[in-house]
């Protein structure tokens, strides 16, 4: 019987595999088709200040081995996140969850934090400084290691909960932002966020999307995120959430071997709603089948 | 919502570029008429989202355009092949409104989905009045089909070479109706929202990621929140609709 349990921050999970924030809304939609139970944890739509809309439509674009969206942070806001959003998810996951944050201020971070942090269901907050798809904030925190550090220390402030820092690919060296991170107290670093991309359509010989650019994220990305998780995991010691076009239990593996405690799972949730299951399912027989009987102890084994 | 491998039985032309599908498989997951389905291609990483036109308790009947990769793929497949479907996606046309004589009126490809549409209308013992909008008469498809069901069926051509020369609203104002249903492109919707008499439902188009409402790829506004085509949607009721 092989062992799936990992650690992440002080809270033991039953295995790695947490859907990426923005592919799994507030969990419950798929808590009709599988018991979602069966995952380590999930993380919970970006969650801002104030009631966000998001970008115009189209938002999706398909490309070779992946997709580009700029859905732009949609979301009810904080308040309603707690009133109308948090209560239904309880009813059906009864695990820690992560609560992704986004803002366009430190203020806006440490304001949702702030109100997120006496939700006990609340496992670790995600703090996303790295969206691609809002101007004038988010990715502005990611691509600077300064920033990146004062919505840590900021945040650290307000909640005792561990910090996940959620990086953006789209930079120079993402091991300078990481190492900013964790001087100033994060707890962990999740990435990769998307990658910057466009599409442009032959016919109307203009971009699809509305917002003209957005992120890539699909199989075409995991070669860049597990490059970019095996550089963070030499330059710091805090845990790694690692993701990037995970699709199977061989993925996860890869990242774990690159250096993640967890992994998430995005983009493939969209194509196959029951992408998480099955990777769950299948762990254990791709375990046995590289002799790994503890996935913890691989986590970093590429180094 | 239910995924599994479907059969093709049929996937034959029926207009130039519009092709019917007769998929085999279980259907337990269809409510109602203007659900839809999304399909995996190999090849493509997306599904791509095509309404139902029919369905029974072991088939499902997809009329669909040939406009861009996916479609391109889904004419070249063949009686035989099975495909991976996620089914019951959706909500659709609510068929029991208290009305006697609806008015369902379809625009080119927007059609295939008010064919189920009426038979559900028609076993809930109402007599629907159809108009069907094509550009040209060649791009005619199933007039005949819905005729079948022992109900009125206009058609509009907007060069007049077959039926009423114009647009379905040429026809639509000078009919008596108590409701309507529609889909159809989105200057026709423009079209009957300047020109209809009582409620009606409204059936929308949007670039999806998932189809199932977790992406948040097809939002819309409307006057009570914000709602996803794919899950809230794609019908909407008249008076939700911002326009």
């Amino acid at each position: 019987m092989v062992n799936t349990k990992v650690n992440l921050c002080g809270v033991e999970l039953d295995n790695p595999i947490i859907p990426a924030s923005g592919t799994f809304g507030f969990g419950y939609e798929f808590a009709l088709t599988y018991d979602i139970n069966i995952l380590g944890s999930l993380s919970f739509k970006g969650t801002t200040k104030d009631p966000r809309f998001g970008n115009p439509t189209p938002r999706i674009a398909e490309c070779k081995s992946g997709m580009l969206n700029s859905v732009g942070l949609q979301n009810p806001g904080v308040d309603k996140v707690i009133s109308e959003e948090l209560p239904k998810l309880k009813a059906c996951f009864k695990k820690p969850v992560m609560a992704n944050v986004s803002g366009f201020s430190v203020e806006d971070y440490v304001y949702t934090v702030e109100k997120l942090d006496s939700e006990s269901q609340i496992g670790w907050f995600e703090i996303n400084i790295s969206c691609p798809n809002v101007h004038g904030g988010g990715l502005a925190f990611g691509t600077s290691a300064e920033n990146a550090a004062a919505v840590t220390k900021a945040v650290k402030r307000v909640t005792k909960k561990p910090v996940i820092i959620k990086l953006s690919p789209n930079v120079t060296d993402i091991t300078e932002i990481a190492k900013a991170c964790e001087a100033e107290g994060a707890d962990g670093i999740s990435l990769i966020n998307t990658l910057l991309g466009m599409k442009i359509d032959l016919k109307t010989k203009k971009p699809v999307l509305a917002n003209k650019a957005g992120g890539f994220s699909g199989p075409a990305i995991k070669p860049v995120a597990v490059r970019m998780i095996y550089q963070v995991y030499d330059a710091v010691e805090i845990p790694i959430v690692g993701m990037g076009g995970v699709a199977t239990a061989e993925d996860v593996i890869e990242l774990m071997l690159a250096g993640a405690t967890a992994v998430e799972v995005g983009a493939a949730n969209l194509v196959e709603p029951f992408a998480c299951k099955n990777i769950i399912e299948n762990l254990p027989r791709v375990m046995e089948k590289y002799k790994i009987n503890n996935l913890s102890d691989i986590i970093g084994g590429a180094h | 919502m239910k995924q599994g491998i479907y059969e093709i039985l049929f996937n034959f032309q029926l207009a130039p570029n519009v092709f019917r599908m007769v998929l085999k498989g279980d259907t337990s997951a269809l409510l109602s008429p203007g659900q839809f389905v999304n399909i995996k291609i190999d090849g493509l990483y997306l599904r791509r989202p095509i309404s139902v036109c029919d369905y029974d308790k072991e088939t499902i009947t997809l009329i669909y355009k040939v406009v861009g990769e996916g479609t391109e793929k889904m004419a070249q497949m063949a009686a035989g092949d099975k495909i991976d479907l996620l089914v019951g996606l959706g909500n659709g046309f609510n068929a029991e409104k208290k009305c006697q004589k609806p008015l369902v009126i379809g625009g080119g490809v927007g059609i295939p989905p008010l064919y189920g549409l009426c038979k559900e209308l028609i076993k809930f013992g109402k007599k629907p009045i159809v108009i069907l909008g094509f550009n040209t008469a060649s791009e005619m498809f199933y007039e005949e089909v819905f005729k079948l069901l022992g109900i009125d069926v206009y058609v509009t051509t907007v060069d007049g070479s077959y039926g009423v020369k114009g647009f379905v609203t040429d026809v639509m104002k000078d009919l008596e109706y108590d409701y309507f249903y529609t889909c159809g492109p989105s200057p026709m919707f423009k079209a009957i929202e300047s020109v209809a008499k009582t409620s009606g439902q409204f059936s929308f188009e949007e670039r999806m990621g998932c189809g199932f409402g977790a992406c948040m790829g097809c939002t819309c506004k409307t006057k009570y929140g914000n709602k996803r085509i794919c899950k809230d949607g794609p019908v909407l009721e008249r008076e939700e609709i911002v326009w």
